[in-house]
């Protein structure tokens, strides 16, 4: 393993606020870690285990990311796994889902293998991989799904790619859970997106830009959500937007439809206004929408109609954003600033600390069938220490990532993350 | 919400830098610019049809959309004030070749050119070059995608106001397709901030864009009652490509619905304008007797367009030459 030494086999936080909230973990304790799992405390064992005193700050699990892009392979000039999953680390992240619109597109075993092959020498966070639910991601062909569930694909996904034939999607969808894998889908009919840049408002109006109407996500969430209802068949809304698309989903759960749903940090913090002086660093795809549809996915967020929140981490290379706006490609780097965000939320969008993280930890473990995300004994070690009252300035260039761009530069947050632990081995340290 | 554009298009002093958009722009500064096109206007009944106002400078016209009418003016207007000026058509050059928006610029700043006149069909590229810009080079934009057409809106204003003064007593209609037309959004920002009476949209609703009363629209779907009691009727081009899809079912029925005849326009007042920002296609959204009938100011509008390319030209030079008075050669 790469860069970061390695600590003996035991290691004792010590003092920490842990908060676990899976396990309803609330309170100042230690935390002991041996060969890479947490363990049932055993001071006397532990004498001369390494020692790290967390005392003022949080102990929590390791975050686990549902959305975020590493660029390897085939783009490699916008990150790689190795940056990426630094970038990772020094945000207290210990997995990320990526999605298979890679070159090639993830569609078979051996690229699946490749992957994991480069993270494994990186050593740095858990990858977690989702399968093409087409072949090529055209459109097309259903994938090898059961190979690929083999290969450990913890769902399938058609990534940003355009898949409008409603057959193909429900053959497609029912295929998918014959192997157990849940359906990833951002849901937006590329019609009615129609070649749209930003939200469809008089923002996008008064900027003569093209606009996405809401009716982009709405109508495709409602087909897909019929379908999932239909087939029975797990799925999962990346990304939602829209107030409307959120208490859709919301009436489905009730019914008993088994979706769940993500939202990505960015949506919770920014609305297309911001895109009021054609600044590319605003511009992600699926847009930023109004005032009111930020707050209904905050509202989604309490309700548990929204169980995840990822940083949707796309890097770009410098010279992407540079271009008039509607030529900027659209994505911003976002693990490195995802924890701090999720904490100055329950600060200002009045949640408990404890319901947030659990958005980032457990939550999305869930939602990967995974047993991780929490702290109890015989757990994976995936630990994130962070300094609740401390501050930080965002500046993109300083970024881990390759990628530069954030709509946060130069933004005051809280809890910078001073340790990160991946299977017990301390992968960042401030 | 906060729009740092003024400050991308204005200086500490409330001078004009560069001419991106006539949004945020305050009535005092649309109406020098108004002002000073006046007093160029005498300049092309002159034997020598030249100020040296810009005498030295270089302009360049950089249009990646193909223009005829846009172009022409400026260059004329450039060449009024005694500026070189080289004219670079992209479209076919460059870009096509993979360069950047951005090399194209460097390119030609690295020949000392000390303003820009930018045509493109991305919204927000003339935003995007005068931010990018040394200092001392102002960008003009001569129409931005669907974003903003600023010389054509003021040379309008112009020419309205040459002949009704004062805006507070006007009521004004926008018909056609105010969706695409960068040149109607300059209007309603000008237009609110002069203090129109009302301004009107007219169109069908695929053609009405989202949002747009925010802008101080009144919105009419229909054309006679939209034009009656207008004291100035704004007709906008309707590109061929619309007639394509879900817009519009043809030109036929658009002509029916919303060309502008000579019964329909007795719907205005007696002494109404009638312009349009050009090329004009006839029988389409205008009928040939209207565009050459009495009413009609659309020559006027050329004329005026190189008086006000000049005035915009010169008050962002002057800024860009660290705010002195004019440089007099001797």
């Amino acid at each position: 393993m790469t860069g970061v030494p390695l600590l003996n086999n035991r290691i004792k936080i010590q003092n920490g606020h842990i908060i676990d909230p899976k396990n309803g973990i609330d309170e100042v304790g230690d935390l002991y870690i041996e060969a890479g799992k947490i363990v049932a405390p055993q001071p006397e064992k532990f004498k001369d285990a390494v020692k790290i005193d967390a005392s003022k700050q949080i102990v929590c699990p390791g975050l686990i990311d549902l959305r975020a892009a590493l660029r390897e392979p085939g783009l490699e000039h916008k990150g790689n796994v190795q940056s990426e999953t630094s970038a990772a680390a020094k945000g207290g992240i210990t997995r990320v889902v990526i999605e298979p619109d890679t070159t090639p597109v993830i569609d078979t075993p051996a690229v699946v293998e490749l992957i994991q092959q480069r993270n494994h020498q990186a050593g740095l966070c858990h990858v977690s991989v989702l399968g093409a639910l087409t072949q090529d991601l055209a459109a097309q062909q259903i994938s090898e799904m059961g190979a690929l569930a083999k290969s450990g694909c913890v769902g399938v996904s058609q990534a940003r790619e355009n898949l409008n034939d409603l057959n193909l999607w429900r053959k497609a969808v029912a295929y998918a859970s014959t192997f157990n894998l849940p359906v990833f889908t951002h849901a937006l009919d590329s019609a009615l997106t129609d070649q749209g840049v930003m939200h469809q408002s008089a923002i996008s109006t008064r900027l003569g830009l093209r606009g996405i109407p809401d009716c982009a996500e709405t109508v495709a969430v409602a087909s897909q959500l019929l379908i999932f209802e239909e087939t029975q068949s797990r799925g999962h809304f990346c990304n939602l937007t829209s107030n409307k698309a959120t208490r859709m989903v919301g009436r489905a759960r009730f019914d008993g439809v088994p979706v769940s749903s993500d939202v990505a940090i960015h949506h919770l913090f920014l609305t297309h206004e911001h895109l009021i002086d054609f600044d590319g660093r605003y511009l992600v795809q699926p847009p930023l929408r109004s005032a009111e549809d930020r707050q209904g996915l905050i509202r989604g967020l309490k309700e548990n109609i929204i169980q995840a929140i990822c940083s949707d981490h796309l890097p770009h290379e410098a010279d992407a954003k540079l271009a008039p706006l509607d030529q900027v490609e659209a994505g911003i780097s976002g693990l490195e600033t995802l924890l701090s965000l999720v904490v100055k939320l329950a600060k200002v969008g009045d949640f408990k600390l404890n319901d947030l993280l659990a958005k980032v930890t457990s939550e999305p473990a869930e939602i990967l069938s995974l047993n991780s995300g929490h702290l109890a004994i015989g757990a994976p070690a995936d630990v994130c220490i962070f300094d609740l009252n401390a501050t930080w300035k965002v500046k993109g260039e300083e970024f881990v990532s390759q990628g530069k761009h954030t709509p946060f530069d130069g933004w005051e947050l809280p809890a910078p993350v001073t340790h990160t632990f991946l299977d017990g081995r301390l992968v960042y340290q401030k | 919400m906060s729009l740092i554009t003024p400050s991308l298009q204005i200086d500490g002093q409330g001078r004009l830098r560069h001419f991106l958009t006539t949004e945020g722009l305050s009535q005092a500064l649309l109406t020098e610019i108004m002002d000073v096109a006046e007093s160029f206007m005498s300049v092309a009944h002159r034997e020598t049809k030249k100020v040296p106002l810009l005498r030295g400078k270089t302009i360049a016209n950089l249009f990646f959309e193909a223009s005829t009418r846009t172009r022409t003016t400026f260059e004329l207007a450039a060449k009024r004030l005694s500026a070189d000026v080289i004219n670079i058509n992209i479209s076919t050059s460059a870009t096509n070749k993979g360069e950047t928006l951005l090399d194209t610029l460097r390119n030609l700043e690295a020949m000392n050119v000390d303003m820009f006149v930018v045509r493109h069909e991305s919204s927000g590229a003339a935003h995007f070059m005068a931010a990018n810009v040394p200092e001392h080079v102002a960008v003009i934009n001569a129409g931005d995608g669907n974003h903003a057409h600023p010389t054509q809106a003021m040379l309008d204003l112009f020419t309205i106001r040459r002949h009704k003064p004062d805006f507070s007593q006007l009521t004004i209609a926008i018909v056609g397709d105010i969706l695409h037309s960068r040149v109607a959004r300059s209007h309603m920002h000008a237009l609110q901030t002069l203090g129109v009476k009302e301004l009107r949209i007219i169109a069908p609703k695929t053609l009405i864009p989202a949002g747009v009363t925010e802008l101080g629209v009144k919105i009419f779907n229909h054309l006679e009652p939209g034009i009656e009691g207008a004291d100035v009727v704004m007709m906008l081009r309707l590109q061929r490509e619309r007639m394509i899809g879900a817009l519009l079912p043809s030109a036929h029925e658009y002509f029916q619905c919303y060309g502008l005849t000579e019964s329909v326009l007795s719907a205005a007042n007696e002494d109404v304008l009638v312009m349009h920002p050009g090329p004009i296609n006839r029988g389409v959204e205008i009928d040939s007797r209207v565009a050459d009938g009495p009413k009609s100011v659309i020559l006027q509008q050329v004329t005026h367009g190189i008086a006000i390319r000049m005035a915009v030209m010169s008050m962002a030079m002057r800024t860009h030459d660290g705010g002195s008075a004019i440089e007099q050669p001797n």
